[in-house]
């Protein structure tokens, strides 16, 4: 095992804690704008260190851009579709949940 | 060490599984297309690292196609698939 | 151990969310779980060592039917709202309804085990050992003017195959638009900036995957289809957020588009037909640039065909 792959195979566990947060966040938080807030943050966190790990491991410099550029597509899109929803549930009155209400 | 690519895969398709719990109970509508967002991520990785692990150069492009149209169903839900009766009130405690 | 587990884990997960995409009475439910079912199918298939049907699956599988599905489902409970508003309290009999639906479902389950009959006679007659004709689809590779050995029994070996298909495309938009005007889902993109500012540079992105993936059809997993797939997804965003409101005024284009996939490789048959002899047998050593031409009139149109399905309806103005 070489150093690259060292550190490829390093890269994937704060990748994999990434990805259980978020499906925990799923399943654990309390409301909508918070499950929200936190998958689309966590996952894309995750992809990216997987996304890293994977550049070290590349046949080429085309697969490294290929890579960014799924990383980039993602995190533009799931970006974008959160503030969508959450413009969404605002404007059709969600109240965003607070410790005191029931 | 494909094992160990192939090992994260199967991590990530268990939280996949884990994920699908969400959608099987009794979800709002908004946290079961959640869902679906977040299979579309954790997919994207997983096909990833399959490729890699079997050594299919293929594979990088299938991710490609996800990561491309991965806008298209949460533009499409929001803007049309949402059913205006259907106000999120699900606050877990 | 761990590539059991994994084939374990997807067979097993592909099973259930089948099912439950079916069987599901929450219908929208039953679209995420067919959703899902889609990506799980991708690699399912990657781990088959099969990218080229995971790439078809991926491009047409999930996002795009899913979308399809869902404004299906919107348009079939707005209908269902105005039949209750009509008929509130009516005495529509929904005994007998109940009753002609047992009936027709028999007649479904009859048909469906008699074509299971054919099928399972089908594959029995077969003979149990047979060498297939990959052997020979792989020695005749070089004269197909591609190396993708796909692309090659789909444009070049079994080319009417593809003729075909794009026909029952073609039929497909026709019967949609026949049924009824489509309805107009744009949204107001001034309350909508963050959206304005994404499609901005994804829908040109998506346009050039769309030839990237027609052009590297030629030597790896690719090709018209899952071209056309993010055509398809480019219009579906454009569409939604009323950027392609303009294009569908000019309905002349867009006619000619549907229809340019049959008409290039039909032309392309007939031509060759009266060069070579044979029904799109292309002339020797030039069979890539008569794939290539054939491929992106075919994009064009399934990418419009796919895109355009999403209104349900001919494009109108109302």
């Amino acid at each position: 095992m070489s150093f690259l792959d060292f550190l490829s195979a390093l890269l994937l566990v704060p990748a994999l804690f990434f990805f259980v947060a978020g499906t925990v966040a799923l399943l654990r938080f309390p409301d909508l704008y918070s499950r929200l807030h936190a998958l689309t943050k966590a996952d894309n966190v995750g992809l990216g260190f997987a996304v890293l790990a994977l550049m070290l491991r590349a046949e080429n410099g085309v697969e490294v851009f290929k890579l960014a550029l799924i990383w980039g597509l993602v995190l533009a899109a799931s970006s974008t579709v959160c503030f969508l929803i959450g413009q969404e549930a605002v404007r059709r009155g969600l109240k965003p949940w607070t410790r005191q209400s029931p | 060490m494909s094992t160990v690519f192939l090992t994260a895969a199967l991590a990530l398709l268990l939280t996949i599984v884990l994920g699908l719990a969400q959608v099987f109970r009794q979800a709002g509508r908004a946290d079961s297309l959640l869902a679906a967002i977040l299979f579309g991520t954790t997919g994207v990785a997983v096909v990833l690292l399959l490729g890699k692990a079997l050594g299919i150069p293929g594979a990088v492009d299938v991710a490609l196609v996800f990561a491309s149209l991965a806008a298209v169903l949460g533009v499409a839900f929001v803007l049309r698939g949402w059913p205006p009766d259907d106000f999120p009130t699900d606050h877990r405690p | 151990m761990i590539p059991q587990l994994l084939d374990g884990t997807l067979v097993l997960v592909v099973v259930v969310l089948a099912w439950r995409a079916l069987n599901d009475r929450d219908l929208f439910r039953g679209v995420i779980e067919f959703i899902a079912l889609g990506l799980l199918l991708a690699m399912a298939w990657l781990r088959l060592r099969a990218p080229d049907l995971a790439l078809a699956e991926a491009a047409v599988g999930s996002g795009l039917t899913g979308a399809l599905i869902l404004s299906a489902l919107v348009r079939m409970r707005r209908r269902e709202q105005a039949a209750a508003g009509q008929t509130a309290g009516g005495a529509t009999g929904p005994r007998g309804e109940a009753r002609g639906k047992n009936h027709s479902r028999m007649v479904l389950g009859a048909l469906s085990l008699a074509m299971l009959g054919i099928l399972a006679w089908a594959a029995l007659s077969l003979p149990a050992k047979s060498p297939g004709l990959t052997a020979e689809a792989l020695a005749r590779l070089p004269d197909s003017g591609v190396t993708n050995p796909v692309t090659a029994v789909l444009l070049n070996f079994r080319a009417y195959d593809t003729l075909l298909e794009i026909g029952v495309l073609l039929l497909a938009i026709v019967g949609v638009w026949a049924l009824r005007r489509g309805d107009w889902p744009a949204a107001d993109l001034r309350e909508r900036l963050l959206l304005l500012s994404l499609l901005r540079w994804v829908l040109p992105l998506l346009a050039v995957g769309a030839g990237y993936l027609l052009w590297i059809g030629a030597s790896a997993p690719g090709g018209a289809f899952q071209g056309g797939a993010l055509l398809a997804g480019a219009l579906l965003l454009a569409l939604l957020s009323g950027l392609g409101k303009r294009l569908l005024w000019r309905e002349r284009l867009i006619r000619t588009g549907l229809t340019l996939g049959v008409l290039v490789f039909g032309v392309a048959g007939a031509v060759a037909l009266g060069w070579t002899g044979g029904l799109l047998q292309y002339p020797t050593g030039q069979a890539g640039a008569w794939i290539l031409v054939i491929e992106a009139a075919a994009l064009v149109s399934i990418g419009l065909t796919l895109g355009l399905l999403y209104l349900g309806g001919r494009p109108e103005e109302k």
